[in-house]
């Protein structure tokens, strides 16, 4: 039952164009980037020449391209988990799913499930173009796959932060700009950290950026995709249980 | 009244905040019947269809669907429901088949039997030349056709429509009505109205709401003979108004002037025999007898302005 949710949810985010502009002006974002760190490091190339342990293509390249996907998905992933539920309340279609014969969880599961398989398309698409540097020389297969990785889980904790304020309103724009509000905060927490106090290890380490930062490095952290699951989880879960409350609201 | 009982309804209430828009209701759904809620605006009418529907949980009582707890057993309760909410809930994406499939599969029809299924609730909905537009682009009536479809592509026991007639022309409700006493006959369907001639036409048993409490709940005939009747007589000779009030059965007379009359009489009392009896016999010259309709809607303002004036 949950997949059968999720295949329809993909299917009609694909019968919007909202899905067919995002993977274009995605694309096309990405390719300028892509082109300019290319662009640099053939430039520097001669620099590290000789050099013992010098970075290669993929933590001068890969490695910072995978930084601007992440912010462009923080920029762009309130604006696809917004449709999750304030857009079904808003058209009234909700009541579809609240009337058959389904759990609340499966209705949230599903539709997350949906959403992420759209991201997956997406990074599929975004990977490809650092995994075309294999026509002209070779990659570090797993510090790219790390950071991809690190890429999905990122997606997918996005996804869950705003499918969880999609319940809260039946307004799509204010979920996406709470959404939009929330990550980035809890992306720049780790600021707070810098100051090297202890109060600051906590911010760092609740920051979502702090633990991709790990996986683009190449550290595959067991505790680090923890974070993320967990992350997810409890957003799901409270999700869950908002939905469940809102049938007792007054 | 042997049939199964399908809704068990027991002192439902449901509160928004400080107001009650569901007062202790209580009442039984039989296969076969077609139960019309009436009431005016806010009485709580689509408040119990949600709570009914499962969409909104009910503060205190139970509902019991086919033996079959909503709020412990949700499951199993719902999949035996077919619930048309007030805005028909359609995903402006799709197309009729598209969407209708979505619904089968939602309510867990095996996958071979869903084609014919929408092929059937689309005959039924008489959709057969939409199905491949999309639902954005379909006007109010079959939107609202659609919704219909929606709610009975499972076959459910339950059929729960809130104002099913909205947004559809006069000739459209009829053939609507046509639908939902023929699905009363197999189901058992509630709906929800503001329309009297829609229940006159349509339901078994109405109920009518106000402020959240039933005020009136029963068969429709049984409606029909609480309400006073009466009949339009019209004479070329008119006798005088003294007479025609002391004939037996007839309660009060008015004189509509052009030598027409207006009856009133209380069923299972009739007049009538007697009264062409009398107008043959003493020469009246009667030309016009014709029962009045209406009546209904004078009992259902009656019983709400006497629920206003006890309140």
């Amino acid at each position: 039952m949950i997949f059968t949710i999720a295949g329809y949810e993909l299917r009609r985010l694909f019968l919007s164009p909202l899905a067919w502009t995002l993977m274009a002006v995605v694309q096309f974002i990405l390719a300028w980037v892509f082109l300019i760190l290319v662009e640099e490091f053939s430039r520097h190339r001669s620099d590290w020449l000789g050099v013992p342990g010098a970075p290669g293509v993929t933590d001068l390249v890969a490695a910072p391209f995978l930084r601007v996907a992440a912010w462009l998905l923080l920029l762009l992933i309130p604006l696809l988990s917004m449709r999750l539920f304030s857009e079904e309340r808003r058209h009234h279609t909700l009541e579809l799913l609240l009337a058959a014969p389904l759990a609340v969880y499966q209705i949230v599961l599903g539709k997350y499930l949906g959403l992420l398989g759209f991201l997956c398309i997406l990074l599929v698409l975004i990977v490809a173009l650092p995994l075309s540097l294999l026509f002209g020389g070779a990659l570090d297969g797993g510090k790219l796959l790390a950071g991809a990785l690190g890429l999905f889980l990122l997606a997918g904790s996005f996804a869950a932060a705003g499918l969880y304020l999609s319940t809260l309103t039946a307004q799509p724009a204010v979920a996406a700009v709470a959404t939009f509000g929330l990550l980035l905060l809890l992306w720049i927490i780790d600021a707070a950290g810098a100051s090297g106090e202890d109060s600051g290890a906590l911010f760092a380490y609740l920051s979502l950026f702090r633990h991709y930062q790990a996986l683009l490095m190449g550290l595959f952290n067991s505790a680090d995709v923890a974070y993320y699951l967990l992350f997810s989880g409890a957003f799901l879960g409270l999700a869950v249980r908002r939905l469940d409350n809102q049938r007792l609201q007054h | 009244m042997d049939q199964p009982i399908l809704v068990q309804v027991d002192n439902l209430t449901r509160y928004y905040g400080a107001h009650c828009a569901v007062n202790a209701l209580s009442f039984n759904l039989r296969q076969g019947q077609v139960l019309g809620f009436l009431g005016p605006n806010g009485a709580g009418k689509s408040t119990t269809l949600q709570l009914l529907a499962g969409c909104l949980a009910p503060d205190a009582g139970r509902i019991l669907i086919q033996g079959h707890d909503l709020l412990q057993q949700p499951r199993r309760a719902k999949a035996v429901i077919g619930y048309l909410p007030e805005q028909p809930p359609l995903y402006p994406e799709f197309t009729v088949d598209e969407y209708l499939a979505y619904c089968a599969r939602l309510h867990r029809l095996p996958r071979g039997q869903i084609a014919t299924a929408v092929e059937k609730a689309k005959a039924r909905c008489e959709l057969g030349t939409v199905g491949r537009r999309l639902l954005s682009h379909l006007s109010r009536g079959y939107r609202q056709r659609v919704g219909i479809a929606q709610a009975i592509i499972h076959e459910p026991a339950v059929i729960i429509l809130d104002e099913p007639a909205a947004g559809l022309d006069p000739l459209q409700q009829r053939e609507l009505g046509g639908l939902i006493r023929e699905l009363g006959r197999e189901h058992g369907v509630i709906l929800s109205t503001h329309s009297l001639a829609e229940v006159q036409s349509t339901c078994t048993h109405v109920q009518i709401m106000q402020q959240g409490r039933l005020v009136y709940s029963g068969s429709l005939t049984a409606l029909e003979q609480h309400s006073s009747h009466s009949l339009l007589v019209g004479f070329s000779v008119p006798p005088a108004l003294e007479i025609l009030a002391a004939l037996p059965a007839v309660g009060q007379v008015e004189a509509l002037g052009e030598q027409r009359f207006r009856l009133r009489y209380t069923p299972p009392a009739d007049p009538v025999p007697a009264l062409v009896a009398q107008a043959v016999a003493r020469n009246w010259g009667l030309r016009e007898l014709t029962p009045e309709r209406g009546s209904l809607e004078q009992r259902f303002i009656e019983l709400l302005l006497g629920q206003q004036e006890a309140a």
